[in-house]
Protein backbone atom coordinates (compact mmCIF):
# COMPACT_ATOMS: atom_id res chain seq x y z
CA UNK A 1 0.00 0.00 0.00
CA UNK A 2 1.25 3.61 -0.94
CA UNK A 3 2.02 6.45 1.25
CA UNK A 4 0.61 9.66 0.82
CA UNK A 5 1.75 12.26 3.25
CA UNK A 6 -0.16 15.75 3.79
CA UNK A 7 1.92 18.56 6.00
CA UNK A 8 -0.04 21.32 7.22
CA UNK A 9 1.94 24.39 8.69
CA UNK A 10 0.34 27.57 10.19
CA UNK A 11 0.73 30.41 7.21
CA UNK A 12 4.21 32.15 7.95
CA UNK A 13 2.20 35.63 8.99
CA UNK A 14 -0.27 33.81 11.98
CA UNK A 15 1.34 33.60 15.46
CA UNK A 16 2.79 30.31 16.39
CA UNK A 17 2.46 30.65 20.47
CA UNK A 18 3.11 26.61 20.54
CA UNK A 19 6.37 26.67 18.64
CA UNK A 20 7.39 29.84 20.72
CA UNK A 21 6.78 27.99 24.18
CA UNK A 22 8.89 24.93 22.59
CA UNK A 23 11.52 27.28 21.39
CA UNK A 24 11.41 28.81 24.62
CA UNK A 25 12.01 25.95 26.60
CA UNK A 26 14.93 24.46 24.16
CA UNK A 27 17.62 26.24 25.97
CA UNK A 28 16.56 25.23 29.52
CA UNK A 29 17.13 21.53 28.50
CA UNK A 30 20.31 22.42 27.00
CA UNK A 31 19.35 22.67 23.21
CA UNK A 32 21.12 25.73 22.19
CA UNK A 33 20.82 27.38 19.24
CA UNK A 34 17.35 27.44 17.75
CA UNK A 35 16.44 30.41 16.68
CA UNK A 36 12.60 29.50 16.00
CA UNK A 37 9.98 26.61 16.05
CA UNK A 38 6.95 26.26 14.15
CA UNK A 39 4.83 23.59 14.85
CA UNK A 40 3.04 21.80 12.68
CA UNK A 41 0.59 18.53 12.25
CA UNK A 42 1.97 15.54 9.49
CA UNK A 43 -0.93 13.43 8.46
CA UNK A 44 0.21 9.49 6.84
CA UNK A 45 -2.45 8.26 4.66
CA UNK A 46 -2.22 4.72 3.26
CA UNK A 47 -3.73 4.37 -0.01
CA UNK A 48 -5.27 1.82 -1.66
CA UNK A 49 -4.94 1.22 -5.45
CA UNK A 50 -2.77 2.80 -7.55
CA UNK A 51 -1.57 6.60 -6.63
CA UNK A 52 -2.45 8.16 -9.86
CA UNK A 53 -3.51 11.12 -10.60
CA UNK A 54 -6.88 11.04 -9.77
CA UNK A 55 -6.15 10.36 -6.26
CA UNK A 56 -3.65 12.63 -5.71
CA UNK A 57 -6.15 15.25 -7.11
CA UNK A 58 -8.81 13.65 -4.48
CA UNK A 59 -6.03 13.58 -1.52
CA UNK A 60 -5.75 17.29 -2.39
CA UNK A 61 -9.46 18.26 -2.43
CA UNK A 62 -9.40 16.65 1.05
CA UNK A 63 -6.35 18.73 2.57
CA UNK A 64 -7.74 21.52 0.92
CA UNK A 65 -11.13 21.07 2.61
CA UNK A 66 -10.69 19.34 5.55
CA UNK A 67 -7.20 18.27 6.93
CA UNK A 68 -5.82 22.12 6.86
CA UNK A 69 -7.96 25.36 6.78
CA UNK A 70 -6.71 27.17 4.10
CA UNK A 71 -7.79 30.59 6.06
CA UNK A 72 -4.32 29.85 8.35
CA UNK A 73 -2.59 26.91 7.09
CA UNK A 74 -0.91 25.97 4.00
CA UNK A 75 0.21 22.34 3.10
CA UNK A 76 2.06 20.07 0.99
CA UNK A 77 1.22 16.74 -0.19
CA UNK A 78 4.04 14.44 -0.88
CA UNK A 79 4.20 10.93 -2.34
CA UNK A 80 6.19 8.27 -0.17
CA UNK A 81 8.34 5.53 -2.63
CA UNK A 82 6.59 2.40 -1.94
CA UNK A 83 10.15 0.57 -1.81
CA UNK A 84 10.13 2.26 1.85
CA UNK A 85 13.26 3.87 3.18
CA UNK A 86 16.70 3.43 1.99
CA UNK B 1 -28.91 25.98 -1.82
CA UNK B 2 -32.70 25.11 -0.59
CA UNK B 3 -35.39 28.16 0.02
CA UNK B 4 -36.44 28.61 3.72
CA UNK B 5 -39.51 27.21 4.95
CA UNK B 6 -41.71 30.15 5.98
CA UNK B 7 -41.12 30.66 10.12
CA UNK B 8 -43.40 28.85 12.48
CA UNK B 9 -43.32 32.06 14.77
CA UNK B 10 -46.54 33.92 15.57
CA UNK B 11 -47.37 35.43 18.32
CA UNK B 12 -50.66 33.10 20.16
CA UNK B 13 -50.26 30.55 17.93
CA UNK B 14 -48.07 28.20 20.42
CA UNK B 15 -50.31 25.58 22.41
CA UNK B 16 -49.63 27.55 25.65
CA UNK B 17 -50.82 30.58 24.31
CA UNK B 18 -47.77 32.04 24.29
CA UNK B 19 -44.71 33.03 21.65
CA UNK B 20 -44.57 30.01 19.51
CA UNK B 21 -41.08 30.46 18.57
CA UNK B 22 -38.91 27.72 18.37
CA UNK B 23 -35.22 27.68 18.60
CA UNK B 24 -32.96 24.80 17.95
CA UNK B 25 -29.69 23.92 19.98
CA UNK B 26 -27.48 21.41 18.52
CA UNK B 27 -25.83 18.84 19.79
CA UNK B 28 -22.39 17.64 19.11
CA UNK B 29 -20.61 14.70 20.81
CA UNK B 30 -18.55 16.66 23.18
CA UNK B 31 -21.02 19.58 23.08
CA UNK B 32 -21.27 20.86 26.98
CA UNK B 33 -23.26 24.36 26.92
CA UNK B 34 -26.22 22.81 25.01
CA UNK B 35 -28.76 22.32 28.03
CA UNK B 36 -27.76 26.34 29.46
CA UNK B 37 -28.47 27.24 25.99
CA UNK B 38 -31.60 25.39 25.87
CA UNK B 39 -32.74 26.84 29.00
CA UNK B 40 -31.50 30.35 28.35
CA UNK B 41 -33.98 30.38 25.68
CA UNK B 42 -36.63 29.65 27.24
CA UNK B 43 -35.86 31.80 29.53
CA UNK B 44 -36.50 34.81 26.98
CA UNK B 45 -39.96 32.61 26.10
CA UNK B 46 -39.03 30.47 23.31
CA UNK B 47 -39.46 26.85 22.74
CA UNK B 48 -36.04 25.04 22.95
CA UNK B 49 -35.91 22.37 20.57
CA UNK B 50 -33.02 20.00 20.78
CA UNK B 51 -31.11 19.02 17.72
CA UNK B 52 -28.61 15.83 17.16
CA UNK B 53 -25.81 16.24 14.93
CA UNK B 54 -26.45 13.26 12.69
CA UNK B 55 -30.14 14.08 11.75
CA UNK B 56 -30.75 16.28 8.71
CA UNK B 57 -33.85 17.24 9.64
CA UNK B 58 -33.91 20.96 11.75
CA UNK B 59 -38.00 20.36 13.35
CA UNK B 60 -38.84 23.34 11.73
CA UNK B 61 -36.93 25.74 13.75
CA UNK B 62 -36.97 28.93 13.14
CA UNK B 63 -33.64 29.94 14.66
CA UNK B 64 -30.05 27.58 15.63
CA UNK B 65 -27.92 28.05 18.40
CA UNK B 66 -24.51 26.35 17.62
CA UNK B 67 -23.52 26.02 21.86
CA UNK B 68 -19.81 25.73 23.36
CA UNK B 69 -18.59 22.80 24.36
CA UNK B 70 -15.73 20.28 23.12
CA UNK B 71 -17.41 18.42 19.88
CA UNK B 72 -15.09 15.74 18.54
CA UNK B 73 -12.55 16.67 21.12
CA UNK B 74 -11.37 19.96 18.88
CA UNK B 75 -9.40 16.77 17.15
CA UNK B 76 -8.07 18.36 14.08
CA UNK B 77 -9.16 21.60 14.78
CA UNK B 78 -11.67 23.28 17.04
CA UNK B 79 -14.92 23.11 15.15
CA UNK B 80 -13.09 21.16 11.95
CA UNK B 81 -15.18 17.93 12.24
CA UNK B 82 -18.34 19.20 13.61
CA UNK B 83 -18.66 21.38 10.36
CA UNK B 84 -19.14 18.13 8.28
CA UNK B 85 -21.68 16.71 9.90
CA UNK B 86 -25.04 16.41 8.39
CA UNK B 87 -27.09 18.70 10.70
CA UNK B 88 -24.52 21.20 9.79
CA UNK B 89 -25.20 20.19 6.10
CA UNK B 90 -28.98 21.63 6.52
CA UNK B 91 -27.69 24.38 8.69
CA UNK B 92 -25.40 25.89 6.05
CA UNK B 93 -27.55 25.64 3.37
CA UNK B 94 -30.57 27.41 5.62
CA UNK B 95 -27.99 30.03 6.97
CA UNK B 96 -27.07 31.26 3.63
CA UNK B 97 -31.02 31.01 2.69
CA UNK B 98 -31.41 33.88 5.79
CA UNK B 99 -32.37 31.48 8.98
CA UNK B 100 -30.69 33.11 11.54
CA UNK B 101 -27.52 31.05 13.72
CA UNK B 102 -26.06 31.70 16.42
CA UNK B 103 -22.66 30.04 17.52
CA UNK B 104 -21.25 30.47 20.82
CA UNK B 105 -17.91 29.98 21.67
CA UNK B 106 -17.07 26.59 20.16
CA UNK B 107 -20.02 27.20 17.97
CA UNK B 108 -18.27 30.38 16.72
CA UNK B 109 -15.43 27.95 15.61
CA UNK B 110 -17.47 25.91 13.58
CA UNK B 111 -19.09 28.53 11.69
CA UNK B 112 -15.66 29.81 10.91
CA UNK B 113 -14.36 26.33 9.68
CA UNK B 114 -17.76 25.93 7.72
CA UNK B 115 -16.98 29.42 6.18
CA UNK B 116 -20.73 31.57 7.24
CA UNK B 117 -18.41 33.86 8.97
CA UNK B 118 -14.65 34.42 7.79
CA UNK B 119 -11.54 34.63 9.29
CA UNK B 120 -10.39 31.51 11.88
CA UNK B 121 -9.63 30.75 15.78
CA UNK B 122 -6.44 29.79 17.13
CA UNK B 123 -5.30 28.67 20.27
CA UNK B 124 -4.78 31.52 22.78
CA UNK B 125 -1.66 33.31 22.40
CA UNK B 126 -0.60 32.97 25.86
CA UNK B 127 -1.33 29.42 26.04
CA UNK B 128 -4.00 29.24 29.09
CA UNK B 129 -7.05 28.21 29.12
CA UNK B 130 -9.43 31.57 30.30
CA UNK B 131 -12.06 31.29 32.32
CA UNK B 132 -13.64 34.98 33.80
CA UNK B 133 -16.09 37.09 33.18
CA UNK B 134 -15.35 39.64 30.22
CA UNK B 135 -16.21 43.00 29.63
CA UNK B 136 -17.71 43.35 25.98
CA UNK B 137 -18.88 46.41 23.69
CA UNK B 138 -21.49 45.66 21.44
CA UNK B 139 -20.33 47.20 18.51
CA UNK B 140 -23.31 45.92 16.12
CA UNK B 141 -26.95 46.27 16.59
CA UNK B 142 -28.50 45.21 13.59
CA UNK B 143 -27.97 41.88 13.53
CA UNK B 144 -30.82 39.32 14.52
CA UNK B 145 -29.11 38.40 18.08
CA UNK B 146 -27.97 41.84 18.87
CA UNK B 147 -31.36 44.15 18.09
CA UNK B 148 -32.25 44.48 22.10
CA UNK B 149 -29.13 46.02 23.06
CA UNK B 150 -27.96 49.89 22.65
CA UNK B 151 -24.85 50.46 20.26
CA UNK B 152 -21.70 50.71 22.68
CA UNK B 153 -23.31 48.87 25.23
CA UNK B 154 -21.11 47.62 27.75
CA UNK B 155 -21.94 43.85 29.02
CA UNK B 156 -20.20 41.53 31.36
CA UNK B 157 -20.61 37.59 30.25
CA UNK B 158 -18.69 35.19 30.93
CA UNK B 159 -15.59 33.60 28.86
CA UNK B 160 -14.23 30.31 29.03
CA UNK B 161 -11.98 28.79 26.32
CA UNK B 162 -8.52 27.85 24.87
CA UNK B 163 -9.07 28.25 21.15
CA UNK B 164 -10.22 32.39 21.24
CA UNK B 165 -7.66 33.81 19.13
CA UNK B 166 -9.62 35.48 16.20
CA UNK B 167 -7.68 36.00 13.35
CA UNK B 168 -8.19 36.77 9.58
CA UNK B 169 -6.07 38.55 7.08
CA UNK B 170 -5.56 42.50 7.08
CA UNK B 171 -8.56 42.60 4.09
CA UNK B 172 -10.94 40.81 5.91
CA UNK B 173 -10.56 42.80 8.51
CA UNK B 174 -10.71 46.09 6.72
CA UNK B 175 -13.81 44.70 5.36
CA UNK B 176 -15.30 43.68 8.70
CA UNK B 177 -15.14 47.53 9.98
CA UNK B 178 -16.03 48.95 7.35
CA UNK B 179 -19.23 46.81 6.97
CA UNK B 180 -19.69 47.15 10.46
CA UNK B 181 -19.31 43.38 10.44
CA UNK B 182 -17.15 43.61 14.37
CA UNK B 183 -20.61 42.50 16.41
CA UNK B 184 -18.39 42.71 19.58
CA UNK B 185 -14.89 43.81 21.00
CA UNK B 186 -13.14 42.84 24.05
CA UNK B 187 -12.79 45.60 26.76
CA UNK B 188 -10.31 46.11 29.78
CA UNK B 189 -7.42 43.85 28.01
CA UNK B 190 -7.52 41.46 25.18
CA UNK B 191 -7.77 37.77 26.79
CA UNK B 192 -6.28 36.08 23.80
CA UNK B 193 -4.94 38.09 21.04
CA UNK B 194 -7.60 38.14 18.76
CA UNK B 195 -6.63 40.89 16.51
CA UNK B 196 -8.37 44.27 16.59
CA UNK B 197 -9.74 42.99 20.04
CA UNK B 198 -12.48 41.19 17.76
CA UNK B 199 -14.90 39.17 20.48
CA UNK B 200 -17.99 38.28 17.97
CA UNK B 201 -19.10 38.96 14.14
CA UNK B 202 -21.53 38.78 11.74
CA UNK B 203 -22.12 37.77 8.07
CA UNK B 204 -23.17 40.24 5.57
CA UNK B 205 -26.98 39.77 5.65
CA UNK B 206 -26.54 40.09 9.92
CA UNK B 207 -28.51 36.61 10.68
CA UNK B 208 -25.57 34.83 11.64
CA UNK B 209 -23.09 35.84 14.01
CA UNK B 210 -20.62 34.58 16.25
CA UNK B 211 -18.67 34.87 19.50
CA UNK B 212 -16.57 33.51 21.58
CA UNK B 213 -17.89 34.81 25.57
CA UNK B 214 -21.19 32.71 26.40
CA UNK B 215 -24.42 34.76 26.83
CA UNK B 216 -26.20 32.09 27.83
CA UNK B 217 -24.60 31.93 31.35
CA UNK B 218 -25.78 35.45 32.10
CA UNK B 219 -29.09 35.01 31.90
CA UNK B 220 -30.43 34.91 35.56
CA UNK B 221 -28.96 37.07 38.25
CA UNK B 222 -28.78 34.18 40.57
CA UNK B 223 -25.81 32.18 38.52
CA UNK B 224 -22.67 33.28 36.67
CA UNK B 225 -22.20 37.02 36.63
CA UNK B 226 -24.59 38.08 38.83
CA UNK B 227 -26.11 40.12 35.72
CA UNK B 228 -28.42 38.81 32.89
CA UNK B 229 -26.45 40.74 30.19
CA UNK B 230 -26.76 37.62 28.02
CA UNK B 231 -30.42 37.41 27.87
CA UNK B 232 -30.61 40.27 25.24
CA UNK B 233 -28.95 37.63 22.42
CA UNK B 234 -32.30 35.38 23.27
CA UNK B 235 -34.95 38.41 23.47
CA UNK B 236 -33.29 39.75 20.35
CA UNK B 237 -34.45 36.62 18.21
CA UNK B 238 -37.68 36.03 19.58
CA UNK B 239 -38.61 39.17 18.97
CA UNK B 240 -37.10 39.46 15.65
CA UNK B 241 -39.09 36.15 14.59
CA UNK B 242 -42.66 37.12 15.95
CA UNK B 243 -42.16 40.90 14.41
CA UNK B 244 -41.02 38.97 11.42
Amino acid sequence: MARVVVDVMLKPEILDPQGQAVQRALPRLGFEGIADVRQGKRFELEVEGPVDDAALARIHEMAETFLANTVIEDFEVKVETSEGPK
Amino acid sequence: MTARPSPTATLNGGPTGRWNVRIGVVTFPGTLDDRDTQRAVRIAGAEAVPLWHRDKDLKQVDAVVLPGGFSYGDYLRAGAISRFSPLMETIIDQAKAGMPVLGICNGFQVLTESHLLPGAMLRNNHLHFICRDQKLRVESTSTAWTADYTAGQEISIPLKNIDGRYVADERTLDLLEAEGRVAFRYLDGNPNGSLRDIAGITNEAGNVVGLMPHPEHAVEPLVGTGRTDGLGFFTSILKKLVNA
